[in-house]
């Protein structure tokens, strides 16, 4: 943001300056502060020590490698139930639509913890689902299934939300050009939508994906965190933090906060990507007022 | 290919956006469907293309009943209202876009993209993107992408409506020119009655969800079929008189009407266009009277040049609108009238309609 103050007496006024101050007190003091401690608190015993927290302890190991799954393969599931949830809602007029619009954003108004006891109570030994699991011996609850599972409901509504407005700002037209080309719903998906959709749909992705490293109460119900086995990286730093093992939670933090951090740089990237495209999209509507130098040669 | 629209009704919710519609076009026409927005003339359109699909009725090609067939398998070029190029694709795969989902060989894709390119006089522009091009290239891109499929049938949806006057003009003379040498039986769907009249073999008036008129644009013009016509086509002095005894009455002003021999007067509208007034300076005295037959007396407001022709509007001497005469700016220039002057107005031709045709008997 590099937009200056209209009136600089504005900015030197006291209240001005009280404001400015205050803002950038709960800045340091919620955001920049916690941070660095973060980062400062990881690496107090060196970059040895921190290395040997994250590598040599098969269950933080486990826990850093189970985050990298779970996280993709409910990001995966969101991405593709995200895309073909926006074109019904984009593309389609149909009963209850608004009501589905509206369920896709109950993860996000329900708590993660009622959310994990409510897997519990569908997929659990005891619940609606349980007898069907056990004879098949699939194993959701307290297994990575139920892991994704959770993940998946908490991280639902990011890209669906993400994409539903930009594909009603892109319109149907150009599908309609693509279907009276000859193309067929997969050609029309491959070549016209989904390059539109791109950069909205990272963006919804990257999102995605950093709430899904981050989640921790829905999985902590579904997991019964069991060291090794259905511990993901927050549950770890909660786990080691608990057992007075500050510099190894610490060490395990920083991984999740440095993972923020990127997700934060690669946010900014696509969002620049996507001010250039609606601009595009602007221009392209713009009515061609502007002089044609070639139809002068059509007379020809 | 020729196209026969049989009985085709559509409705969005309880708007009623076809009613009934049937339509022929012969191959080779240029034809144009003129309307007011919400005059069913676009859904028509999409229908045909095979986007849309009515809820009852038939559509034809040379006689197929093809109805329930895909878009993509009809044979039709489609060129949409604001164009709808591929943004992320350069011109040049916009264009070929049609023949690579059929997986053309890319010599006869680059070929024909070539082709196309020189015919829409974009020869240098193929590495493109659309939003660098102007509104008048992304038409003629639009058209050459339509085109490139070698459809059978051309389909135009307000296809110069985006563009300024002077690129308008000179894009449907092209477009004109094109059909001559193609012969591809074409649509397009406008509501300037200009484009309609200047470009079409056959123009059809659109209101409501039916066909109000078809006909040469010559016919339409000067044979409008009913009031809504005469509204839409605009330009036309138009007020409330009666008719009894084939005769209809404007301001007193006998007209012959031999399509309303009935004794019993009736309420009737009667159109006269600015163009097909006479008007003459009134001779001063009682040889005003005597005229007063079979001529109007009004009283002249102003004149207004606009190129070639000079209108004068006139305040009928009995009251009510005011009433607005066309005459070449020479003759009007010739005849030299002055605000205030007196005048007299002579229909060299009138149109009445009355308001209810089924009581007519």
């Amino acid at each position: 943001m590099t937009s200056k103050p209209r009136d600089a007496a504005t900015a030197t006024s006291p209240l001005g300056l009280l404001l400015i101050a205050g803002a950038v007190a709960t800045v340091g003091l919620l955001i920049v502060a916690p941070l660095t401690s973060v980062f400062v608190d990881a690496f107090s015993n060196g970059p040895r020590a921190w290395w040997e927290a994250l590598a040599h302890d098969p269950d933080t190991r486990h826990a850093i490698w189970l985050s990298l799954t779970v996280a993709p393969l409910a990001v995966l599931i969101n991405t593709v139930f995200g895309v073909a949830a926006a074109w019904l809602v984009a593309r389609f007029r149909f009963p209850g639509r608004s009501l589905l619009v509206s369920l896709f954003d109950v993860p996000f108004s329900v708590s993660p913890v009622v959310a994990g006891l409510a897997l519990v109570l569908i997929f659990g030994r005891q619940g609606l689902l349980g007898p069907t699991l056990t004879a098949l011996a699939v194993k959701v609850i307290f297994a990575w299934p139920g892991l994704v599972l959770a993940t998946t409901f908490v991280t639902l509504p990011l890209v669906v939300r993400e994409l539903i407005p930009v594909m009603e700002a892109i319109g149907p037209e150009e599908e309609m050009a693509a279907v009276s080309l000859g193309a067929n719903g997969w050609q029309v998906f491959w070549r016209v939508t989904l390059p539109n959709i791109r950069w909205a749909l990272l963006h919804g992705v990257v999102l995605a994906n950093a709430r899904a490293m981050g989640e921790f109460g829905a999985v902590y119900v579904v997991s019964g965190h069991i060291a090794g086995t259905t511990d993901t990286m927050p549950l770890r730093v909660e786990k080691l933090f608990q057992e007075y093992r500050t510099p190894a939670s610490m060490a395990v933090a920083s991984v999740l906060a440095a993972l923020a951090l990127l997700t934060l740089v690669a946010k900014v990237f696509i969002e620049r990507q996507l001010e250039t495209e609606s601009k595009e999209l602007e221009a392209a509507r713009a009515p061609g007022a502007d002089t044609d130098p070639t139809t002068g040669g059509l007379g020809s | 290919m020729s196209i026969r629209v049989d009985g085709v009704s559509k409705s969005f919710g309880a708007f009623k956006a076809l009613d009934n519609v049937s339509l022929d076009v012969p191959q080779g026409t240029l034809l144009a469907l003129l309307g007011p927005s919400g005059s069913g003339k676009t859904t028509l359109l999409r229908i045909i293309a095979g986007l849309e699909w009515p809820d009852s009725g038939r559509i034809e090609e040379d006689g197929t009943d093809i109805t329930d067939r895909h878009a993509r398998q009809r044979d039709v070029g489609f060129v949409f209202q604001h164009y709808a190029l591929f943004r992320h694709m350069s011109v040049f795969e916009n264009i070929a876009f049609g023949m690579r989902v059929r997986k053309a060989p890319q010599a006869e894709v680059k070929a024909r993209v070539d082709e196309l390119l020189h015919l829409v006089r974009l020869d240098n522009l193929g590495s493109r993107k659309p939003a660098q091009l102007s509104g008048g290239q992304r038409q003629r891109v639009a058209l050459a992408r339509a085109l490139a499929i070698r459809p059978r049938i051309l389909l135009l949806d307000e296809p110069f409506g985006a563009l300024d006057a002077k690129v308008r003009v000179e894009l449907r003379q092209w477009l004109r020119r094109l059909h001559d040498e193609i012969g591809m039986t074409t649509v397009f769907v406008t509501h300037d009655q200009e484009e309609a009249f200047e470009l079409a073999d056959d123009v059809v008036v659109m209101n409501e969800g039916h066909v109000e008129q078809r006909g040469k644009p010559d016919e339409v013009f000067d044979k409008p079929a009913s009031p809504f016509v005469m509204d839409f086509l605009g330009n036309v002095n138009v007020y409330h008189g009666r008719v009894e005894n084939g005769l209809a009455f404007w301001h007193g002003v006998p007209i012959h009407y031999p399509d309303y021999p009935h004794a019993q007067a009736r309420e009737a509208r009667v159109y006269l266009r600015p163009h097909e007034l006479d008007i003459a300076r009134a001779p001063s005295g009682s040889a005003s009277e005597a005229h007063a037959g079979t001529s109007l007396a009004a009283t002249v407001l102003r004149q207004t040049r606009t190129g070639p022709i000079t209108r004068i509007t006139c305040q009928p001497r009995q009251g009510g609108s005011d009433l607005h005469v066309d005459l070449p700016s020479a003759a009007a220039r010739e005849l030299g009238l002055q605000p205030g002057e007196s005048v007299s107005i002579t229909p060299r031709h009138v149109r009445v309609f009355l308001p209810d045709p089924e009581y007519v008997i």
